[in-house]
């Protein structure tokens, strides 16, 4: 970096700014009301039955390339979604259809997207990993591991900008905790004081390799720690914690304190994307997880065993989310493929 | 002996400043290490360093001089026991030798062929309203007055990069921005290249207007991967929902003696990308008509600029609001014999070749290409079915350079009016040398230039 030539005017900025402590915070978890537990149950269940969908229709040859599920982290963008506002942004990664349905994004349009159909939400010349929805403040849908992290910055520096309150969650997984730009991102934002929840969803494994055998620290939630930048682990699998530690956060960047980091201790079921054959991890794991801490499940039981719904009531409910994502396939399936002239639109403006 | 100060050179493309004044008196005794003079260039001011003990015993250059060449002589400083009666005595002596004077590359040269005059003549812009009055400005000036221009229209325009703000730019471009538009529109980043680039393509996808410095487009590198795949594919993948309204700018290309890692042209990197424009203007006129057209567009645009080229001055219309059209090319000389196309700073080689060939009887048709991507190839291919003949200058490497795009496209479309081979002279096929021999052979030169026009012309 040495082009520039020196100059008499000193350099002024001081690097005297106060190191605050960036303990490890106590984990909370919020108190649900009966329509709390029902809401996350349909929107989390939503998901799950939405993968499950992606995952047959890949089976089926109607989904091509990459298709990463989201399966088992389903607790994590819902919590997220439940305590943010009207405005605030969600960014992520490829495994992104969760944060899309949980944006309100419409089932059938993110489904014929992985079929690639002109309903889909880009068109169809997008695909799974890369989806957006201006109208909805969804900014994608990125394939580049750790790009949305400082466009996410970017979005929390425009809310800055203007003023407007606004707060912009950035996701990233484990394996994208160890590119480099995470770490650009991160001091600028604490040195400019942006409003941007990092939320890390460590689902243990980036594709094949496990976190411990890929990070020099396993605690992702101080990978903030010198830059000053506030983090906590919270159980990803408990919807309950995932809303608090959201709350917490969300409310520090309004606030004008600068970013927060969350690193949610959550799980995917299923492989990194679907050509995975998940060797690197024991059926005996899996099944572990899926039936001591399923997210949906732990709804499921604190609903029945309070009394605020019924098995009826919850089976009703898994019908009617069946068939929103029944209807969602099979426009998916039935939408045609975009005009052949739709090649050479949208490359400009 | 007395020890002969001379003009530093505070900057690789330093030729001249102005001594602006002296903190030493003659008389006064001076340790190495002290500031003897301050020295404004049109980049910043500097302060000059002794590097000899002594007494100032003359001072040749008064302060406030302007123009004070690199390495003349500016101070005579006396040594022990020495008074002012030596600086006559080494006066009187042969002057020493001048510093060797870095070896000219051995081009060959052309032999002069006696000819009557030919037309190439500078042509209007047709850009420019007649009767338009005209002022003289730095590329520098242009640059640093579109961003103003811009950033007073519109409130979402803003400014970041290394060194923009309090520093005033690397290269000067952003004098004066901070105290107009204050440090939450000219924004200072650390030294993280992906880091900004990211930040300010979100900030675009948000609605922003961001203009981002690269100090060197060398440094970009770092990261393209943000202006690649987020910036110039979001629109295409978002099934044209949301794009990123940004501009990149900074130096481009080679300056002077920085070596390969700091030389580098990128024009054909970022022309290869659909979802991107590039630019890359030669004069004033260009760099504010264009750059203030970038900051409108609400595309991706990648404006490249040139070290050089900063300090040079051109006229440009005194108007308003003076936006020149993204992707239009600009013929500067009309000829008839050959076609030269050129861009950027390889416009200094082709418009000099054109006056030389005009002496020799040869008419250029000189273009300069404004805009890399989109390719005003028409104005090329007009020229081309009227002279037959074609040359490309660039100081990019050759391999899968922008030459070799438009020889593709003018072999394509205007095959039959070519009376001879397309040939293009570009920097060579090296990574750029140190040495000012060797930097200077690698890259074009005006006879190169010549000797390839005389082969399309059959003239040699």
């Amino acid at each position: 970096m040495a082009t520039a030539s020196k100059t008499t005017s000193a350099r002024s900025k001081s690097a005297s700014r106060t190191r605050s402590t960036a303990k490890k915070a106590k984990p909370a978890i919020a108190e649900f009301k009966k329509d709390d537990e029902l809401h996350a149950y349909r929107e989390m269940l939503l998901i799950r039955r939405f993968e499950e969908k992606a995952g047959q229709l890949y089976g089926m040859g109607l989904i091509g390339g990459f298709c990463h599920l989201y399966i088992g982290q389903e607790a994590v963008v819902v919590g997220m979604q439940m305590a943010k506002k009207d405005g605030d942004q969600m960014i992520t990664g490829y495994r992104d259809h969760g944060h899309m349905l949980a944006m309100d994004l419409d089932p059938g349009a993110v489904m014929a997207e992985l079929t690639g159909r002109r309903g889909g939400l880009s068109k169809g010349k997008g695909g799974s990993m890369h989806m957006f929805s201006k109208e909805k403040h969804f900014y994608g849908g990125h394939g580049i591991v750790g790009a949305q992290v400082p466009l996410g910055t970017g979005l929390a520096f425009a809310n800055k900008y203007r003023g407007n309150g606004n707060v912009s969650m950035a996701f990233f997984g484990d394996g994208a905790s160890n590119q480099g730009q995470v770490y650009e991102s991160f001091n600028m934002a604490e040195l400019w004081k942006l409003p941007v929840v990092y939320v890390i969803e460590n689902n243990k494994y980036g594709m094949g390799t496990s976190v411990s055998r890929a990070s020099a620290t396993t605690d992702l939630s101080q990978r903030g720690a010198s830059f000053n930048i506030p983090g906590e682990q919270v159980d990803g699998m408990d919807v309950r914690a995932v809303r608090a530690a959201a709350e917490k956060a969300l409310a520090w960047c309004r606030d004008g304190k600068g970013p927060y980091i969350l690193e949610m201790i959550t799980y995917r079921y299923r492989g990194h994307s679907m050509s995975d054959p998940a060797k690197y991890r024991s059926k005996d794991e899996v099944q572990k997880m899926r039936t001591e801490h399923d997210p949906i499940e732990q709804v499921r039981a604190r609903l029945i065993e309070k009394g605020w719904a019924s098995e009826d009531d919850l089976k009703a409910i898994d019908k009617e989310v069946r068939a929103r994502v029944a209807e969602a396939a099979e426009f998916a399936q039935s939408d045609p493929e975009p005009d052949a002239s739709e090649l050479y639109t949208d490359i400009l403006l | 002996m007395p020890i002969d100060i001379l003009m530093p050179a505070l900057s690789p493309t330093m030729e001249e400043g102005k001594l602006a004044k002296w903190l030493k008196a003659e008389g006064d005794a001076v340790t190495a290490g002290d500031v003897i003079a301050e020295i404004e260039t049109d980049k910043a001011t500097m302060e000059v360093e002794a590097v000899d003990e002594g007494t100032m015993g003359k001072i040749l250059v008064p302060e406030g001089t302007d123009n004070v060449k690199v390495n003349e002589k500016i101070a005579v400083l006396l040594g022990d026991g020495e008074d002012a009666s030596a600086i006559d005595a080494a006066a009187a002596a042969p002057a020493a030798a001048p510093v060797p004077a870095p070896a000219q590359a051995e081009a060959p040269s052309a032999p002069v062929a006696p000819a009557a005059p030919v037309v190439s003549e500078p042509a209007e812009d047709p850009e420019i309203p007649a009767g338009t009055a005209m002022k003289t400005s730095t590329v520098r000036e242009a640059l640093r007055d579109a961003m103003a221009e811009e950033m007073r229209r519109d409130p979402d325009v803003f400014v970041m990069g290394e060194e923009v703000a309090e520093y005033q730019g690397a290269y000067k471009i952003t004098q004066g921005l901070l105290d107009e538009f204050s440090d939450k529109r000219v924004i200072d980043t650390p030294i993280t290249e992906h880091g900004f680039a990211g930040l300010g393509v979100g900030a675009a996808m948000a609605g922003l207007r961001p203009i981002v410095e690269f100090m060197t487009f060398n440094f970009a590198m770092q990261a393209i991967d943000q202006i690649i795949n987020s910036a110039a594919k979001t629109l295409y993948m978002s099934g044209g929902q949301m794009g990123a309204p940004i501009v990149f700018r900074g130096p481009n290309g080679a300056a002077a003696r920085v070596g390969a890692q700091h030389s580098q042209d990128y024009a054909s990197w970022y022309a290869h990308v659909p979802g991107l424009k590039v630019i890359q203007p030669y004069s004033a006129a260009d760099a504010k008509g264009l750059l203030k057209a970038a900051i409108r567009d609400p595309n991706p645009v990648i404006f490249l600029e040139n070290e050089i080229l900063y300090g040079h001055s051109f006229e440009i219309p005194d108007m308003d609001d003076f936006v020149l059209p993204i992707g239009k090319a600009k013929i500067e000389r009309g000829g008839s014999d050959v076609t030269l196309v050129s861009w950027g700073i390889g416009m200094t080689y082709a418009l000099q070749a054109a006056d030389e060939l005009a002496g020799m009887g040869i008419s250029a048709e000189v273009i300069n290409l404004r805009t890399i991507r989109p390719l005003d190839i028409e104005t090329v291919l007009a020229s081309v079915r009227k002279t037959g003949r074609i040359v490309t200058i660039e100081e990019a490497f050759p391999m899968c350079s922008v030459s070799s795009e438009i020889a593709f496209q003018v072999q394509e479309q205007a095959f039959d009016y070519l009376d001879a081979p397309i040939l293009r002279v570009t920097g060579k096929d090296v990574p750029m040398p140190y040495a000012a021999n060797l930097e200077k052979l690698a890259l074009p030169s005006v006879p190169e230039v010549i000797e390839a026009v005389k082969a399309v012309t059959y003239t040699a």
